[in-house]
């Protein structure tokens, strides 16, 4: 327990190495954390978008995409 | 490099990455937590405030290494018009951001009971706060235009401009009276710290290494789609423009 109490103490100087140390923890996993979710939020929107989208060919085709007006009508997700 | 440049050949490349830089940064992070707050002893002068260093030396030294990073990503943006170059660039700015505010921060942790001061005006720290406003600055710009190309050309710019300050913090020690001290681990004639604490340090490095990359493999994932779904907005609007 003793052991236990100057560990934390930090021979004193608790207030300086402690903060260091929740700091570096904390603005690493703020920012590792925003960087997944950023990244599967644009992922899964992506997907959405495109699994709502007329096919390759139709797309290069115009004349086929003019004949089914309802595929080109996309939604702004 | 231009095979690299294929953002298909990245999503790729970086699948495979992924698990083995979240390994090494989660299991050196561990070990280096580990040995230096358990496994390495006090300084016989500084005490148990050189338990900083573990974290300040390794921010700084990340600072640097992602702020020249991210000039090399800029440039090859720039000259050959990488787009994953481009993405890269400004993948890697928040984390170089993140990694010197980390250092500027506890730099002041370690200032005060060792120096008796937060903060003082010295070549050293402040060249490390003029890289800490180049990284704001270069985020700013790149967001700063209604066409992400235009921004991240001035960005990328700005990048290339600011990386003359690399060197001057590098050397800031050697060239000015500084109260920071001159570097003792990178050094002619070897390093002047104990193996002790250089093993907690070189682990440190490695774990804030391989969370960089780590990272920069999300934010990139994310630029990219980002980018696909702007294109095909765009392409969306379009074709309902000629539709009418």
């Amino acid at each position: 327990m003793d052991n236990l109490s100057a560990f934390f103490a930090m021979g004193g100087y608790a207030g300086y190495v402690w903060p260091t140390y929740i700091l570096a923890v904390v603005v690493m996993a703020v920012l590792l954390i925003a960087s997944v979710r950023s990244a599967h939020a644009n992922e899964r929107d992506l997907e959405a978008a495109q699994s709502l989208r007329p096919s390759r060919r139709r797309r290069n085709n115009p004349s086929a995409a003019s004949a089914e007006p309802g595929a080109e009508e996309v939604p702004q997700a | 490099m231009h095979r690299f440049a294929n953002p298909a050949r990245f999503l790729r490349i970086a699948a495979i990455i992924q698990p083995w830089a979240m390994a090494v940064a989660a299991l050196s992070f561990a070990a280096g937590l580990w040995f230096s707050l358990f496994a390495s002893p006090a300084d016989y002068q500084q005490g148990e405030t050189v338990r900083i260093m573990y974290i300040h030396v390794p921010s700084a030294w990340m600072g640097m290494f992602c702020y020249t990073a991210m000039a090399v990503f800029s440039a090859m943006g720039l000259i050959w018009k990488h787009p994953l170059a481009d993405l890269m660039a400004r993948a890697t700015a928040p984390v170089g951001a993140a990694f010197t505010f980390i250092c500027l921060v506890t730099g002041s942790l370690w200032g005060k009971p060792m120096w008796g001061t937060w903060w003082v005006w010295d070549a050293r720290l402040t060249s490390m706060l003029i890289l800490f406003f180049l990284y704001l600055g270069y985020m700013a710009l790149a967001d700063a235009f209604d066409d992400p190309e235009r921004g991240q050309k001035a960005a990328g710019i700005l990048a290339l401009v600011g990386v003359v300050n690399v060197p001057v913090i590098k050397w800031s020690v050697d060239w000015w009276n500084t109260l920071h001290q001159p570097a003792s681990v990178v050094k002619m004639g070897g390093p002047a710290i104990d193996a002790t604490m250089m093993v907690p340090l070189i682990l440190m490095a490695v774990a804030f290494k391989a969370y960089w990359i780590l990272v920069l493999i999300f934010r990139t994932r994310s630029e990219i789609a980002g980018a696909k779904l702007r294109t095909l907005r765009m392409a969306q609007v379009h074709a309902a423009g000629q539709a009418e």
